[in-house]
């Protein structure tokens, strides 16, 4: 260890640089208040004195983050559990998250409305209000070394070893897990129902800067290690949270995104299973979407099917679907699951396009007359329930459920059969079989596992999985096309979005491909003005995020493990297989 | 070659196995025994072919003549069915899965004395539970042999070289074998965790499984083995108990090169016996 001096970025008194942490963050909240702009032309109305409107609301919570932040580490009595890790990191991010979202609003107040001269003196206000604890973080001393890069690295690092939290009561474990739950369904409801563009980039800036001060203060690692205690409750929590969702929607077209979302996010954990636990390389998984969407399309009762007399009720058809997809699955696995690697890719890669192609194609003239070609199969009629239709909106204790919020709530029943099929798969033995295929394939077929078995196994479950998806997703839609069932288009689902889901949210993990489905979801949806270049903006935020999180946005608890799950130092045993053989010492208790 | 003439049953029968790659011929014409209770050590310089022929014993390599046996039945050269059948390994370069914890490891090695499918795993019936919970106390239990019950929950990347080695054991052994095959289980270790090695290799055989061994820690090698094999480019030297193969002339011949016929041209066209120029180290430390 070298001896590192610390120094601040930003020469100033300690004193000052808190003070103007904590000022700042107080005089953003009020600047949230004041009117940024004279006309009501820029979405979400800025021109009120006395109440925020649009992306002023996100000013006013990111400047409440700061505000609050800064108070703990003034040591204010019942705040110091915000920052376990007593660090300056969550000050920093926090104030850049105000920071960012404030001036990204007057700069696009400016450019939409053309020029500076729109902005009211509250603008201006907001704007230095919000810069002041910028400033005052990296006021605050860190450890400075020669390179400027490790010096501003030191302002957002999470320190190693965070002090054990005093156990909680199972009571108040369950309480916390009740407040995040609720105020995650609140962020994600917020999210899904900006009206604009520029409300969802903010709303991205504050969450983005907000989770991760969280997670620099130690409060992500204090929350999982909860979780770890509660997993049968936070599951439970995390369902009543996804059923409450249409209850708190007056718009269909907001269940309508939700449901698009769950059907995305079921795909994905499916896809989860073979690229996240056995390590399979599938570029062509959006085929069995695409199975599933057209054998329940053609059995359902659409006069355009042609088993047009064919109605089978939902439960069969679904079954149907899952079947013809598991089929399709061992199809394709038996003859590619031999290969390893790149070839696999390439080779699913291709069988994802000849289903497309094939579909396309089976509409009597240059095939079978089974698809109706490029025509797809319309007219698919709703769900009926023993007599609940799902076509019909319902009220519901008082609440309007429309056609979307019906699916949407059938789609998280599914999508909870799919976790629970994930999870229970991945705790067992074949869940173990899929791992050691994934980390040595060589070392685990020398353990006695039949390699070509079990990855064709994970192949047909994550298969069957996807067709189930699909063949809700038929009757959502009304009808199915094949064009959706390509490699990569510029709207989810489609095989190099759904692979990003995984990575991006965290492979291996249940919430991760989730998480990754929502935002590959919402930001086409809704950063309309990205239109064609929104492809190369994900193309943009998959390499910068592989570079700076390789692990995704939810790491593995495998990953998590590789520091000590007691935090303490009973082994220094940081040697690891590119060590030096050391000295060892005895594992004894 | 002498070997001890007991009433002891093989239970490992290789029977003139030969592997070639293209022109090279790594293993030429072995035949070799391992009888129960046994432990028998395979020595030979740098390239020999020790590694490669446990390859082709365990059905990663397919021989291209020859065949293995287990308890008097041929093994087909598949590595899954191999180890089904009783023969459990380690790798010469630790192939453990890094990403899984300690227990993880052992776990897997259980796989084939263990039958639950996709099915009874979504299901979680008694017999689930009750299979996962006996697969988990025996992994236990060869924690506890190897002195690795504290660190279960550890990834297995994260343990020092040493134990990383005695976790591939353990985890070879929760196939409950009939025949354990180490290649140079001591390589990188230290002297005491040699010494614990030896002790550990013992135990094992007292639990009744013949173990075969590479090495190139001879006093390891020579302290251990009932019997010791020595492969010299692919071919079965010498064997035989550890004082017989230590005095013999060839195998030191063998490894420090022939003194006085150093012809490179006649070395081409060598008998059997004679020992080759060209390998000169006498210590390998393969990683
Ligand atoms: N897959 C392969 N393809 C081609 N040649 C191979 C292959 N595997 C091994 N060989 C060659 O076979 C010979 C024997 O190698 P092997 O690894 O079996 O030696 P070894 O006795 O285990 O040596 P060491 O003591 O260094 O581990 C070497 O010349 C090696 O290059
Ligand atoms: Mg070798």
């Amino acid at each position: 260890m070298t001896d590192t001096t610390t120094r601040a970025l930003i020469p100033l008194p300690l004193a000052a640089a808190r003070a103007l942490v904590l000022v700042g963050g107080i005089a953003t909240i009020v600047s949230a208040f004041l009117a940024w702009t004279w006309t009501s032309e820029f979405p979400g109305d800025l021109t009120i004195t006395g109440y925020p409107g649009g992306l002023q609301w996100l000013t006013l919570i990111a400047g409440v983050l700061v505000t609050v932040f800064a108070l703990s580490a003034y040591g204010v009595p019942g705040l110091g559990w915000l920052i376990p890790a007593r660090n300056n990191a969550p000050l920093v991010l926090t104030a850049i998250g105000a920071f960012g979202v404030t001036w990204y609003t007057i700069i696009s107040i400016a450019a939409e409305l053309g020029g500076l001269a729109n902005l009211e003196p509250g603008g201006w206000v907001a704007a230095i209000a919000s810069l002041l604890p910028v400033i005052g973080a990296f006021a605050l001393p860190e450890p400075h070394t020669e390179s400027t890069k490790d010096n501003l690295k030191a302002y957002i690092a999470k320190p190693e070893n965070i002090p054990a939290p005093a156990p909680l009561s199972p009571w108040l474990e369950r309480a916390v897990i009740t407040v995040a739950t609720i105020i995650g369904l609140a962020v994600f409801t917020y999210g899904i129902d900006t009206e604009y563009g520029e409300l969802f980039v903010g709303f991205l800036i504050v969450v983005v800067f907000a989770v991760w001060a969280l997670h620099t203060a130690g409060l992500m690692d204090r929350f999982s290690r909860i979780v770890a205690h509660n997993r049968s409750f936070t599951l439970a929590m995390g369902f009543a949270a996804a059923i409450a969702f249409p209850f708190t929607q007056t718009d269909d077209h907001y269940a309508n995104i939700g449901v698009n979302i769950l059907i995305f996010g079921t795909v994905a954990l499916g896809l989860n299973i073979v690229v996240g636990l056995a390590g399979l390389l599938d570029l062509g998984y959006v085929a069995f979407l695409g199975v599933g969407a057209y054998t329940a399309a053609l059995v359902s009762g659409s006069e355009f099917s042609r088993f047009s007399g064919v109605h089978f009720p939902f439960w069969a058809a679904a079954l149907a679907g899952a079947a013809a997809s598991l089929i399709f699955g061992v199809l394709i696995g038996a003859p590619t699951l031999r290969l390893r690697g790149d070839y696999l890719a390439i080779v699913t890669l291709g069988f994802g396009e000849i289903f497309r192609i094939a579909v396309n194609n089976m509409d009597g003239e240059s095939g079978p007359d089974i698809t109706n070609g490029p025509n797809g199969i319309p007219s698919i009629p709703d769900l009926n329930f023993f007599g609940f239709n799902l076509g019909e909106a319902h009220d519901i204790a008082g609440f309007t459920i429309g056609r979307f919020a019906n699916y949407y709530l059938l789609m998280v029943l599914i999508m909870a059969l799919v976790v629970l099929v994930y999870t229970r798969a991945a705790d067992s033995r074949i869940g173990r079989s899929w791992i050691a295929i994934r980390e040595d394939e060589t070392a685990a077929t020398a353990m006695g596992i039949n390699g070509f078995r079990v990855k064709l196994i994970a192949f047909a479950l994550g298969a069957a999985l996807a067709g189930l998806a699909g063949t809700v997703s038929a009757h959502v839609t009304y009808s199915v096309v094949p064009t959706p069932y390509q490699f990569a288009g510029s709207t989810p689902p489609n095989s190099a979005f759904l692979l990003a889901a995984v990575v991006l949210g965290g492979m291996g993990t249940v919430a991760g491909p989730i998480l990754g489905a929502a935002l590959l979801y919402l930001l086409p949806e809704k950063l309309v003005f990205l239109q064609d270049k929104s492809l190369l903006a994900f193309g943009i935020a998959l390499i910068l995020l592989m570079r700076f999180r390789p692990e995704g946005i939810i790491a593995n608890r495998r990953r998590q493990l590789e520091f000590h799950e007691t935090g303490q130092l009973d082994v220094p045993d940081t040697t690891t297989l590119s060590g030096e053989p050391a000295a060892v010492t005895k594992a004894g208790a | 070659m002498s070997t001890m003439t007991t009433e002891t049953t093989p239970v490992l029968e290789a029977r003139n196995v030969t592997m070639r790659f293209g022109g090279l011929t790594a293993v030429r014409s072995v035949d070799f025994t391992v009888n129960a209770g046994e432990i028998v050590g395979l020595i030979g310089p740098n390239g020999a072919g020790k590694t490669t022929f446990f390859n082709c014993l365990t059905g990663l390599y397919v021989p291209t003549e020859g065949t293995v046996s287990y308890q008097g039945t041929v093994l087909p050269p598949k590595p899954h069915l191999v180890t089904k059948a009783g023969i459990a390994r380690t790798f010469q370069n630790i192939r453990l899965f890094a990403n899984m914890t300690v227990l993880e490891n052992v776990l897997v090695g259980r796989h084939t004395r263990t039958k639950e499918g996709l099915w009874s795993a979504l299901l979680r019936g008694p017999g689930f539970k009750k299979a996962e919970k006996a697969s988990e106390e025996r992994a236990m239990e060869l924690l506890e042999f190897i002195g690795l019950e504290a660190k279960r929950d550890h990834l297995a990347r994260n343990l020092p070289y040493g134990e990383q080695r005695k976790l591939e054991i353990a985890r070879a052994l929760a196939s409950e074998p009939g025949l354990l095959l180490l290649d140079e289980p001591t390589a990188g270790m230290n002297p005491q965790e040699t010494r614990a090695t030896e002790e550990l290799v013992f135990a094992i055989r007292d639990k009744g499984i013949a173990v075969l061994l590479i090495e190139h820690d001879m006093r390891f090698v020579f302290n251990l083995s009932d019997r010791v094999a020595v492969l010299v480019q692919g071919e079965k030297l010498v064997e035989g108990t550890s004082e017989v193969v230590q005095a013999d002339e060839r195998v030191i011949a063998a490894y420090l090169g022939e003194p006085f016929e150093g012809d490179p041209g006649a070395a081409e066209t060598a008998e059997v016996d004679a020992a080759e120029a060209g390998t000169t180290s006498t210590k390998g430390e393969a990683q």
